[in-house]
């Protein structure tokens, strides 16, 4: 157990960010910032709520499926309800009869809560931009967005490059900075 | 049976009929709305044996309003389509000659705002139940919700 040096830290982010010392008698000690263990432990441990209402949903099982298995970065435990879940992947059209049903399930999960957009109709209505009459032109109209990723649907390399940059995001965070995400969102704020 | 014995058949039990088999995949029928279940009756329990309609489909011609129905016989395995056109909106439902024309025929309302005389419960099938206008009319406007390119 030594001091690591910088270049080590930078090529690990995943690592511990604290030290473990042995404690010699059976325990050991744990120095680090709380803020950072805790930032630590939320972004690799999250639990993502499936919301997949079209072909998207194609895709993010896939990217949960063996071959590109997304539990190899810490999003594992795929839930069916909002109350356990970290994170809602919103992988499909959203139209203006669903709109109301994301958000109760939005409001329903615990703090923290992110979201992730998942494709162009997601994103922005994508296909379905011009000349409909149902469907909202993105899911940012509905609930605040963390990451968007584009794609129709994106490849699930696309997902799992989402999901790593809610991760630095997630790890950047510091209480201080805290507030709740839906607070006056739906004045524009 | 071929196309031409079917137009035969069918030609012995009304007036009225107009048909088409040239330029079209299947024998296709035009009929008065007077006489659609007339029609489709004896389709069903006729020597054609349809039994079974795989597809109803409302359309808008810009001038007029109707139904497609795609019909095909599952002993004799022919199929032919029945066009049928109405001006005032109205047609009679074919809900107890083919039960699946009972949800087919609540979304034709629902988008292209056919009403059905007879259909035991047409309320609207994918919009909301306080919806106003049929957004699949060629002559739509929804300035709120489109954006119109």
């Amino acid at each position: 157990m030594g001091v690591k040096s910088d270049m080590e830290t930078k090529n690990n982010k995943d690592t511990f960010p604290g030290q473990v010392i042995p404690g010699g008698n059976g325990g050991n000690i744990v120095v680090g910032v709380l803020d950072q263990i805790i930032n630590w432990s939320r972004a690799n441990s999250l639990w993502p709520l499936y919301f997949g209402t079209s072909c998207c949903g194609i895709e993010m099982m896939q990217t949960g499926a063996a071959r590109h298995d997304w539990a190899r970065f810490g999003m594992e435990v795929a839930r069916p309800t909002p109350r356990q879940a970290d994170v809602i992947v919103i992988a499909g059209t959203i139209t203006n009869k669903m709109a109301p049903v994301l958000r109760k399930l939005y409001d329903q999960m615990a703090e923290p809560k992110y979201v992730v957009a998942m494709g162009a109709c997601a994103v922005s209505g994508g296909p379905f931009y011009y000349n409909s009459y149902s469907v909202v032109r993105g899911a940012d109209h509905i609930i605040p967005v963390d990451v968007y990723v584009p794609g129709c649907p994106p490849r699930p390399e696309s997902l799992l490059d989402a999901m790593i940059k809610l991760q630095e995001k997630i790890k950047t965070f510091h209480n201080s900075k805290r507030k709740n995400p839906i607070e006056g969102f739906d004045e524009g704020k | 049976m071929t196309n031409t014995e079917l137009q035969t058949l069918m030609s012995s039990w009304m007036d009225g009929l107009e048909f088409a088999d040239e330029g079209v995949q299947h024998l296709t029928i035009t009929v008065g709305k007077e006489n659609l279940r007339n029609l489709m009756l004896k389709l069903r329990d006729g020597e054609g044996a349809f039994d079974y309609m795989f597809s109803l489909t409302a359309v808008d011609w810009g001038k007029e309003r109707g139904m497609v129905y795609h019909l095909e016989s599952t002993k004799h395995r022919h199929i032919i389509v029945v066009h049928v056109t109405t001006d005032d909106e109205v047609l009679d439902s074919i809900h107890d000659i083919y039960p699946t024309a009972i949800l087919n025929e609540r979304e034709a309302f629902d988008l292209m705002g056919i009403t059905f005389n007879g259909h035991p419960d047409l309320r609207r099938l994918f919009l909301q139940d306080d919806w106003v206008g049929h957004p699949l009319r060629k002559d739509y406007v929804d300035e709120a919700n489109m954006i119109v390119r």
